[in-house]
């Protein structure tokens, strides 16, 4: 069988007995749309229906093993009058600022460090990706284990420097503990800002830097009118990927506190699971994750706008 | 000269030596702990940071006496799977996206991109239910067939950029060769983009080691869990917590996760910039 003809001549008015399943590919809307099946069928399944069905939920009494009736806006309306649900808005918004803030600064600083050439560069990067890559729960068990009030390494080190005369009650007290996560969450964060911006700052051409110093800018001015601006879509991006999976942040909280104490370190994810999966209220965990739900939006159209306007 | 050098003590080797301190004390920890006996770990005389008399206690509890090397293979089982699963339809989705450039493929390759940002704590209730209709509910099945939903966005992305890398002319003069479409995406590109597919394998394999919410939400027998749930759920009963197996455990499942990593470190971190500059 001639196969140049294939390409030659729309499967689709070819007749007879050459007609085959196989010529129906050389089609590039056919292929194309076969291919992309198994993964749009996927995501479809178990992303875009989840979602939808998961907003649906909110408006629900349903219970685990049990088909709910529609409520309206029950589980809305108890939430917003519930004063645990305000405190957990407000640490869901602290947490992920404060986080968001500080990776995006202490992950910068370091990315600037590395993009210069010295020996062992490789071998430094790679170590620095190590909490990014260890798995979280995994380290926040150490974490946990860190922040132990009678056995924390950091205890004995202050009390035998003479800094402080009596244990800090690092988890147990709600401020403290409201620290220690945003640190347990800062500490796995850096990586992922120096990484993908230390790849930005390898693409900006050298002459750049030449041409702004023969103009006369000092260290500041270079970074301040060469770097940023070029950095700036990548910085976008970034800092939007690191804000929505802080926003919705769900296991350093659930292994180190739990969510306690009093409450103090909720954050969206963890009062819906737990209100969902241990208390078996389907409904009301739904209603609490989808307060997620805008933020989500406006990193989607933070993204498309840097996007598009890279191209 | 020795001034250029205290200034590239004071602005580059401190700072460095500061953050390379921070990032990696708590692996130390975590490390000097699990080598620790019971009475050295709750011995306040006794200086923390080294380790007095090394003993392999821990360990010898963590196998003997709970599932871990269960919870291992299980966590083997589901990434694996779940990794050859998304690569095989990220691979076919990134080609059709990138390639054929068909009607509505822009629409489609950027609706998966987004769907990189949903969360999982935003899934995670609607997906039991769904689960719970399948009939997989507590195997490790269910896991297998949602964890593709963060890792496809993700590979498609990733290959995507490298099927770009590829020369159309080869793809070109194939086609003129006579070879039909099919083979010249199974024999000259696939090999070409090989380096991409473990990139992008490699970052699937550590994303579903990492994963918890879902695990930990589907899973509630003990000996289907993954290691990540199974530590934190049957080593950590009530107020009673075993730090030395706990942290022994949490050490040594790190260790697939840094083994394949140290090996390909290149292709990760080409796969973590790849997918953020695409």
């Amino acid at each position: 069988m001639g196969r140049i003809e294939n390409i030659a001549i729309n499967p689709r008015e070819r007749v007879g007995q050459q007609w085959r399943w196989s010529t129906l590919l050389e089609d590039r809307t056919v292929m194309g749309l076969a291919f992309v099946v198994p993964a749009m069928g996927l995501l479809f399944l178990f992303l875009a229906y989840p979602l939808v069905l998961g907003i649906w939920l909110g408006f629900t009494d349903t219970m685990v093993g049990r088909k709910g009736d529609f409520i309206g806006l029950a589980n809305y309306i108890s939430l917003v009058q519930d004063p645990l649900f305000w405190r957990v808005t407000y640490y869901t918004f602290l947490y992920t600022g404060a986080a968001v803030l500080f990776k995006l600064i202490l992950g910068f600083v370091l990315a600037i460090i590395l993009n210069r050439e010295f020996r062992a560069k490789g071998f430094v990067r790679a170590i620095v990706l190590l909490p990014w890559i260890i798995p979280t729960v995994l380290s926040a068990i150490c974490f946990w284990w860190l922040f132990d009030t009678t056995f924390s390494g950091i205890t004995w080190v202050l009390i035998k420097a003479g800094l402080i005369g009596h244990k800090i009650d690092y988890l147990g007290d709600p401020t403290n503990a409201r620290i220690c996560l945003i640190v347990a969450n800062v500490w796995r964060g850096i990586p992922f800002f120096t990484i993908g911006l230390l790849a930005g700052l390898q693409t900006i051409n050298p002459t750049l830097y030449e041409a702004a110093s023969i103009d006369g800018a000092g260290g500041w001015h270079r970074f301040r009118h060469v770097t940023l601006p070029l950095i700036i879509p990548l910085l976008g991006v970034v800092t939007t990927f690191s804000t929505i999976w802080t926003f919705a942040d769900f296991q350093l909280i659930w292994v180190i506190t739990k969510g306690g104490p009093a409450n103090a370190t909720h954050l969206y994810g963890t009062l819906s699971f737990q209100r969902a999966i241990p208390g078996g209220q389907f409904g009301e965990g739904a209603a609490i994750s989808a307060f997620i739900f805008p933020v989500l939006v406006v990193s989607v159209l933070i993204c498309y706008k840097y996007m598009r306007r890279e191209e | 000269m020795r001034e250029k050098f205290i200034e590239r003590l004071v602005k580059f080797y401190l700072p460095l030596f500061i953050f390379m301190f921070v990032l990696l004390f708590p692996f130390y920890w975590m490390f000097i702990t699990a080598f620790k006996s019971d009475m050295e770990l709750y011995n306040l005389k006794l200086n923390p940071f080294f380790i007095h008399q090394p003993t392999l206690g821990n360990v010898i509890t963590l196998f003997t006496e709970t599932l871990f090397n269960r919870w291992m293979l299980n966590t083997f089982f589901v990434s694996i799977l779940a990794t050859l699963l998304s690569l095989g339809a990220s691979l076919l989705a990134a080609y059709a996206i990138q390639r054929l450039r068909f009607r509505t493929s822009g629409t489609i390759g950027i609706s998966i991109f987004f769907s990189y940002l949903v969360p999982p704590t935003i899934l995670f209730i609607p997906l039991a239910t769904i689960i719970f209709e399948l009939k997989i509910w507590d195997s490790l099945w269910s896991l297998v067939l949602v964890y593709p939903t963060f890792l496809i966005p993700f590979c498609t992305w990733l290959l995507m950029g490298y099927f770009k890398s590829i020369p159309k002319e080869m793809e070109e003069c194939a086609m003129i060769d006579g070879a039909s479409r099919f083979r010249v995406f199974w024999q000259i590109v696939v090999p070409l983009a090989l380096p991409g597919i473990l990139s992008a394998g490699i970052f699937a394999f550590t994303l579903s080691w990492n994963e918890f919410l879902y695990a930990l939400t589907f899973i509630s027998t003990t000996t289907q869990k993954t290691v990540p749930v199974g530590l934190i759920t049957e080593l950590v009963r009530g107020d009673v917590y075993h730090w030395g197996p706990l942290m022994t455990g949490a050490l040594l499942a790190s260790v697939p996760v840094a083994l394949v990593y140290s090996f390909f470190v290149e292709h990760y971190v080409a796969g973590m910039t790849g997918a953020l500059k695409e």
